[in-house]
């Protein structure tokens, strides 16, 4: 199998580019658009925010406005959703308790997210011992149920909704890290990571430039989820009061306080819980749909 | 090691050793290490290319790595431009990088999917400050000519190219900053043969024209036999023969070089070769054969080769061999 060589064929023939340009982000639209589900989760999503945003608008009334007269008004054309104990309007409260829910949700993930991804990569890059002590904390951390640490973070700061942030915060960190130690350790042994090395990059070049934007989509899969559990986990604290207090309209809050009237006035305690749930529901189906798009396997 | 005097050398290896430790079974046992490539001498000469070449596990590709540090070695001096680098520090060694490129075998990892041409190739010249910022863009067109891409390709991303082309972008990349030595990791070994040969002349027609140097690892010896001047055998970590292309394939001294070249496919299938089949594999490079490595295998041991190991000895000029019985099996 000797390698024929034409001498007389010029060395240099300018290649043609036979394959069209394909735009990453357009390949990635026609997998997540299909995939019905996930659509709907990311609508769910757009609503919320929306809902977030427009708040004082959309609300017929203010959210903290006691009215005795009017309390536990089933629901009825002037109050939606019914009134509370004091007579709150729970529709308001609900439009503006979204701001405080979402808030926490994406305030947690972020938190989290900046030191686990900070965390995975250098312990994934430079491995060793930096690696070992570092996941070795990580394991601790994911040792204990999440919320129990969680409870215990709260306790020890004093109850508050940023109190509450840091805590579910501090319970995603070991998942970031794990998930971006693993990536890094894939990525960082490719060929382009080494040229790059040859090339006399510092090591911030490399991580930043290098390894981060390809373990992207891992990251952002788990972050979607996460904000799911964050929220999720936020409403249950303040349901046990160590959250946002009342009067807010947190959406915790409003459960706790009305699971006193669950037979008397069950929509009291209904309507902030299926807010919850749809929320809940659609960043958990967008996550999955994300995760479907971004996997490569799933491309055509 | 002597050198004929009109050569000038470019890098000189000297007792490059790279272990590599392994994962002990017990705390209370001694630590166990792979020695990948196991004290080996040899030089560069400006402007030859210089092929190693042997079965996977030799350590051809671990000697490239550790002259470009990017494994460092266990022991051993890399000189280069009078300096050894082995002991430069990540900022001294960073001022010499930029004369020692390296172009890999796997195309398809071998560039950053998440950046364009552009990008890639504006990174190299930035990070060695090879071209001045306002040249950079009619460098680049140069650089892709040079490599036979239309300047289009500069917008574009990887995923968007051949493997052929990849490789010929890995090849840009590594002239962006001027190299003197290329080491050429398998950079031909994932293409199609009518695409290696494409790359083969292109790295031809760039050493004529930029006089670079290559060392050129590879296991296939037909493409070590159309590109090198000389050749370098290795097995199980050490050099078992240096020699002049030509020497080397009409006049194997080793017995291993011998049964290697033996396992060419003749072209002309009227042309009988002996062929030499070696018994067993190779052994473990955690635990070698003690004396000469190559004794498990060879078919003219005897008992002088599993305890002394056979230095490497200049047999005729400019080729060098390691084995106790070289003059007796030449005849």
């Amino acid at each position: 199998m000797a390698i024929e060589l034409n001498k007389e064929e010029p060395v240099i023939v300018t290649q043609t580019i036979d394959h069209p340009r394909q735009s990453v982000i357009s390949n990635f639209f026609s997998v997540f658009l299909e995939n019905k589900a996930a659509v709907v989760g990311g609508l769910i999503i757009l609503f919320y925010i929306f809902i977030a945003i427009f708040a004082p608008f959309l609300a017929p009334y203010h959210p903290h406005e006691i009215n005795l007269e009017n309390k536990l008004v089933p629901p009825s054309m002037d109050h939606w959703m019914g009134t509370d104990d004091k007579g709150r309007d729970i529709l308001s409260r609900i439009l503006y308790g979204s701001r405080l829910s979402m808030g926490v949700g994406f305030a947690a993930v972020i938190f989290g997210a900046f030191f686990g991804i900070t965390l995975g990569l250098i312990a994934g890059y430079y491995g060793k011992w930096v690696d070992s002590i570092i996941m070795r904390c990580m394991d601790v951390l994911l040792a204990f149920p999440g919320i129990l640490l969680a409870l215990a973070i709260v306790s020890a700061l004093g109850p508050s909704l940023i109190n509450v942030t840091i805590a579910v915060g501090a319970f995603s960190v070991p998942l970031f890290a794990r998930i971006v130690r693993g990536s890094t350790l894939e990525v960082k042994q490719l060929e382009y990571i080494d040229a790059i090395r040859t090339l006399g990059a510092n090591d911030g070049t490399i991580i930043f430039k290098h390894i981060l934007p390809n373990i992207l989509s891992p990251i952002i899969v788990q972050g979607t989820l996460r904000v799911a559990t964050a929220i999720l986990s936020a409403a249950g604290l303040s349901f046990l009061g160590l959250g946002a207090q009342p009067p807010s309209s947190e959406w915790g809050t409003m459960l706790s306080s009305g699971r006193d009237f669950l037979f008397t006035a069950p929509y009291i305690a209904i309507f902030p819980g299926l807010a919850i749930a749809l929320l809940v529901l659609g960043f958990n189906i967008f996550g999955d749909g994300l995760r479907d798009a971004f996997d490569p396997r799933m491309k055509k | 090691m002597k050198i004929a005097e009109e050569k000038k050398v470019l890098l000189e290896v000297a007792n490059l050793k790279q272990y590599f430790s392994v994962k002990k079974d017990s705390i209370f046992k001694p630590k166990t290490y792979v020695k990948a490539v196991d004290d080996i001498s040899f030089v560069v000469n400006e402007g030859e290319t210089l092929s190693i070449v042997g079965e996977s596990g030799c350590g051809k590709s671990t000697t490239g790595r550790s002259i470009l540090k990017l494994d460092e070695p266990t022991g051993g001096k890399v000189i280069y431009a009078g300096r050894n680098l082995v002991d430069l520090s990540r900022k001294e060694m960073r001022d010499l990088r930029g004369d020692l490129q390296v172009i890999f075998q796997d195309p398809f990892a071998s560039l950053n999917p998440r950046q364009t041409i552009k990008q890639i190739l504006t990174e190299a010249m930035t990070i060695q400050q090879s071209v001045p910022k306002p040249l950079q863009k009619d460098r680049m067109a140069e650089l892709l000519n040079l490599v036979g891409l239309p300047t289009e390709a500069l917008n574009r991303y990887p995923h968007e190219f051949s493997g052929g082309q990849r490789q010929r972008i890995g090849i840009a990349r590594a002239l962006a900053v001027d190299p003197k030595l290329i080491i050429c990791d398998e950079a031909v070994s994932a293409l199609d043969v009518s695409i290696q040969a494409q790359i083969l002349n292109l790295l031809k027609k760039l050493q004529k024209q930029f006089q670079l140097t290559f060392l050129f690892i590879s296991h296939d010896l037909s493409v070590v036999r159309h590109i090198s001047d000389r050749v370098m055998v290795m097995y199980l970590g050490k050099i078992v023969e240096i020699s002049d292309k030509k020497d080397l394939f009409d006049n194997p001294l080793h017995p291993y070089t011998k049964a290697l070249l033996s396992s060419i496919p003749a072209t002309n299938p009227s042309i009988k070769n002996e062929r030499i089949l070696l018994k067993g594999d190779v052994p473990s490079p955690i635990n070698p054969p003690s004396g000469c490595r190559f004794h498990t295998r060879c078919p003219f041991a005897a008992d002088r080769c599993k305890t002394e190991e056979p230095a490497l000895r200049e047999l005729e000029p400019d080729h060098f061999v390691s084995c106790h019985f070289a003059e007796e099996l030449a005849q």
